[in-house]
């Protein structure tokens, strides 16, 4: 019954989401007052409606109803409750159906919190959101129902969930991913109701900005979240593929970041208008694509669920329409005249200008080369993969000359004719290179090593110095004071600096082998002693598993026990790795099991990673400072 | 010159410049690292180039797989019905690699041997890479 009950639901948002499409957008042309502002009980219906959904589905895993296909196919009844509800967005159905309820969340949340928005623009941008929504719905209603039954032959048992998903990183990776996703339709939305309204003014840039900021945040956590998930679930002690999953995600987030960027130059000074609009429609196509490639099995990625042509005729056909529709939109109704301060070279609107550049073009060069295969397949010019080297050959430098300009950004002012724009830099890079030569001296005196630290700190120490210029010298009052849009921006540069450190160093710095390994066997990997003091098996509620116990020394001193697992899970007989991490701040201890070998000993993988931590911090810093930049009050009050 | 045309010509100067050096990069760094894929058949009908990065997917033959008793070093070999390859790498190979299920190495092949520096097998139960069932597929074994 909860399965019938759930699809019901469904059916109910689908009709919420037909007449939010509709009705909100007559009312904006029929100057209908009371048509435009019935979006609050439809939001209100669509989000219980998807609320109701999903724990319909929640509860099919929590009771084991494997009639259920989705059910039965994803789990099992020797999974612990926590994983049979974190299964609900564990494969294709269910998270189409997750992420919907999400768009519900944030559609609800627009519509209770945009008091200040202009009426008409406002019931425009709830209906591109029911649209979204109804696209979304009939996805899943038409291609992807997760509440079909498997009648009258109901397996008495579950397949289980992959176990690769059975992880905590799982639980939380892919819902602050489609926070992240879903949240630029709303930028989007803003975007298709400013051509439509032929309103795109600082007014309209000011009310879009938070929306925008704490999208690209979640976007932020939910890829670094994924990062640590495969770190440590997958095995390898890798954090970064360059799979084309992965660039499906960090394609929005580029265009993201450029897009909070770009929106703070047009409501300062009425500038990059219609540029921001195109960042507003490509951020949320983006989106879209990423979910084209997740969904329709057409590239080989760890991520890609099982094919179906279907599905994926289903999402081009919704992206056709999003990307052709925005950009018809933009040809035909971009308002005329956008009347833009001037600036000169040295004003902070240039230096925006170049860190969107240098954001579109990593975007630009990550499309082509997650493309590029599929092109060269429907071409027949064979069957090709682009290495992790062709995205590293342009994405490392150029992160590496935007990060160099961001303080010099923020130094700079509006405008231009910054004649102390120098002299401000001077005592930030003089101290950020005493740092980095200092760390060299301690590290290896390596021109990279230096490099890595110098621009770190000169992140870390600049971000400082600004904090001090804006309050006074730290003044506790003014530091009190200070709106929360700076603190973000603060927090989210830092951010940037302790992640240069962290991924620096761990790709210069860490060490890693593979080698065999017995009972009492030893090993040194950098300056750690690894020795293996047994093997025991050990049992888990729905899996077997060989251990390995290893101790790690630190000049003579124990610093950590290790018990890395090769797991077995009964329900289908999977193999899963589960790797033994020791975090530090400057260090992680890293120890996967590889295959048992013919003498009873096993492949062993030993990895000491500098930083790695570091990487994660960074991330979490954008994070908080996308949500701090998010809810500056400023955004919320009355225009002057 | 106005101010505001000569701001706009700097911009489309640097924009033309921007684009031209970034197109320049991209397809530098796309020539240098495409892999192209070989299924065992096409290995056997031509060879390619020893220096070329290559992968190469197909069935892993069961009973092929051997590995030193000393090292980590194994051999296995890849068959898409038609043809073989051998297959070795020196390293811990992924969980659900395993005789008679799909893998994708990536490495350079020297006249007899794929000499891989990366092992990729499915990664669910359910899964197979398209290349792989492609290969297959059109030997009408899948």
């Amino acid at each position: 019954m909860v399965a019938e009950f759930g699809l019901f639901a469904l059916w109910i948002a689908f009709a919420a989401s037909l007449l939010l499409a509709v009705v909100p957008m007559v009312g904006s042309y029929r100057d209908s007052s009371l048509l435009m502002t019935v979006d609050r009980p439809l939001a209100r219906v669509l989000f219980i409606a998807l609320s109701g959904s999903v724990i319909a589905l929640a509860i099919a895993f929590l009771n084991d109803d494997f009639s259920v296909a989705y059910v039965a196919n994803h789990s099992n009844s020797l999974l612990p409750w926590y994983y049979k509800i974190t299964a609900v967005w564990g494969s294709h159905e269910g998270s189409v159906l997750f992420q919907l309820w999400i768009l519900s969340i944030w559609i609800i949340a627009f519509s209770l919190f945009s008091k200040r928005v202009d009426t008409v623009l406002r019931a425009r941008v709830l209906s591109v959101l029911g649209l979204v929504s109804l696209g979304f719905c009939a996805f899943i209603l038409f291609t992807s129902s997760p509440f079909e039954r498997l009648l009258p032959f109901a397996p008495g048992e579950g397949s289980d969930l992959n176990p690769l998903l059975q992880d905590f990183g799982m639980i939380i990776h892919p819902p602050l991913l489609y926070i992240g996703y879903v949240g630029f339709a709303i930028s989007y939305g803003f975007a298709i109701a400013a051509l439509l309204s032929n309103r795109l003014d600082r007014e309209w840039a000011r009310w879009a900005r938070p929306w925008t900021a704490i999208a690209m945040g979640f976007l932020t956590l939910g890829i670094v979240i994924g990062s640590w998930w495969a770190y440590a679930e997958l095995g390898w002690g890798g954090w970064w593929f360059w799979d084309p999953v992965e660039n499906a995600s960090l394609m929005p987030w580029l265009v993201g970041v450029a897009l909070v960027h770009s929106l703070s130059v047009s409501e300062q000074r009425g500038a990059f208008l219609s540029w921001t609009l195109l960042l507003s429609i490509s951020a949320f196509s983006l989106s879209l694509l990423g979910a084209f490639l997740v969904r329709s099995g057409v590239i080989t990625s760890v991520h890609a669920f099982a094919s179906d042509p279907e599905r994926g005729m289903f999402i081009l056909w919704i992206l056709f329409i999003a990307v052709g529709g925005g950009l018809l939109l933009y040809a035909l109704k971009l308002p005329k005249n956008l009347k833009a301060k001037p600036f000169g070279l040295t004003g902070r609107e240039f230096f925006l200008l170049l860190n969107n550049v240098f954001l579109v073009v990593i975007t630009v060069t990550v499309l082509i080369g997650t493309l590029w295969p599929l092109i060269a397949d429907a071409l027949n010019w064979g069957k090709i993969s682009v290495g992790a080297q062709y995205f590293n050959a342009i994405a490392i430098p150029m992160f590496t000359l935007m990060s160099v300009l961001v303080p010099i950004g923020v130094y700079a002012n509006w405008g231009g004719s910054s004649s102390e724009l120098g002299s401000k830099l001077l005592v930030p890079i003089a101290l950020s290179l005493l740092i980095a030569l200092g760390a060299g001296a301690l590290i290896d005196f390596s021109l990279s090593t230096i490099l890595v630290w110098w621009l770190g700190c000169w992140l870390l120490v600049a971000t400082l110095d600004q904090l001090r210029r804006a309050t006074a010298g730290f003044n506790k009052t003014k530091l009190m004071s200070l709106r929360s849009g700076l603190w973000g921006m603060y927090l989210s540069h830092a951010g940037i600096g302790v992640a240069i450190i962290g991924v620096g160093m761990t790709t210069l710095h860490s060490a890693e082998v593979d080698v065999r390994m017995g009972e009492g066997d030893s090993h040194v990997v950098g300056s750690y002693e690894f020795t293996l003091r047994e093997f025991a098996p050990l049992r888990g509620p729905n899996y077997q598993s060989e251990s390995a116990t290893i101790d790690v020394y630190y000049r003579e001193r124990l610093v950590a026990t290790l018990v890395p697992e090769k797991r077995r899970y009964v329900a289908t007989g999977q193999i899963m790795t589960e790797a033994a991490v020791d975090d530090g701040l400057t260090r992680d201890l890293y120890v996967a099991l590889g295959e048992p070998l013919d003498n009873g000993d096993w492949a062993v993988r030993l990895q000491v990673k500098s930083f790695m931590r570091w990487v994660w911090y960074g991330g979490a810093m954008i994070f908080l400072g996308g949500l701090l930049a998010g809810f500056d009050r400023r955004y919320r009050r009355k225009y002057e | 010159m106005h101010p505001k045309r000569k701001q706009r010509l700097t911009l489309v100067v640097l924009m033309v410049v921007g684009v031209s050096l970034a197109a320049f990069l991209i397809l530098k760094a796309m020539e240098d690292n495409l892999n192209l894929f070989y299924s065992p058949r096409d290995i056997a009908a031509s060879a390619p180039s020893n220096n070329e990065t290559i992968r190469v997917g197909g069935m892993v033959v069961a009973g092929s797989v051997v590995r030193s008793q000393e090292s980590l070093a194994v051999t296995f070999d890849l068959t898409d019905g038609d043809a073989i390859v051998t297959v070795s790498y020196a390293g811990i190979l992924p969980d659900l690699f395993a005789e008679d299920e799909a893998a994708v190495a990536t490495g350079t092949f020297d006249g007899n041997q794929l000499n891989a520096t990366q092992v990729l097998a499915k990664h669910d139960e359910n899964y197979m890479p398209p290349e792989v069932a492609d290969a297959m597929k059109s030997e009408g074994e899948y």
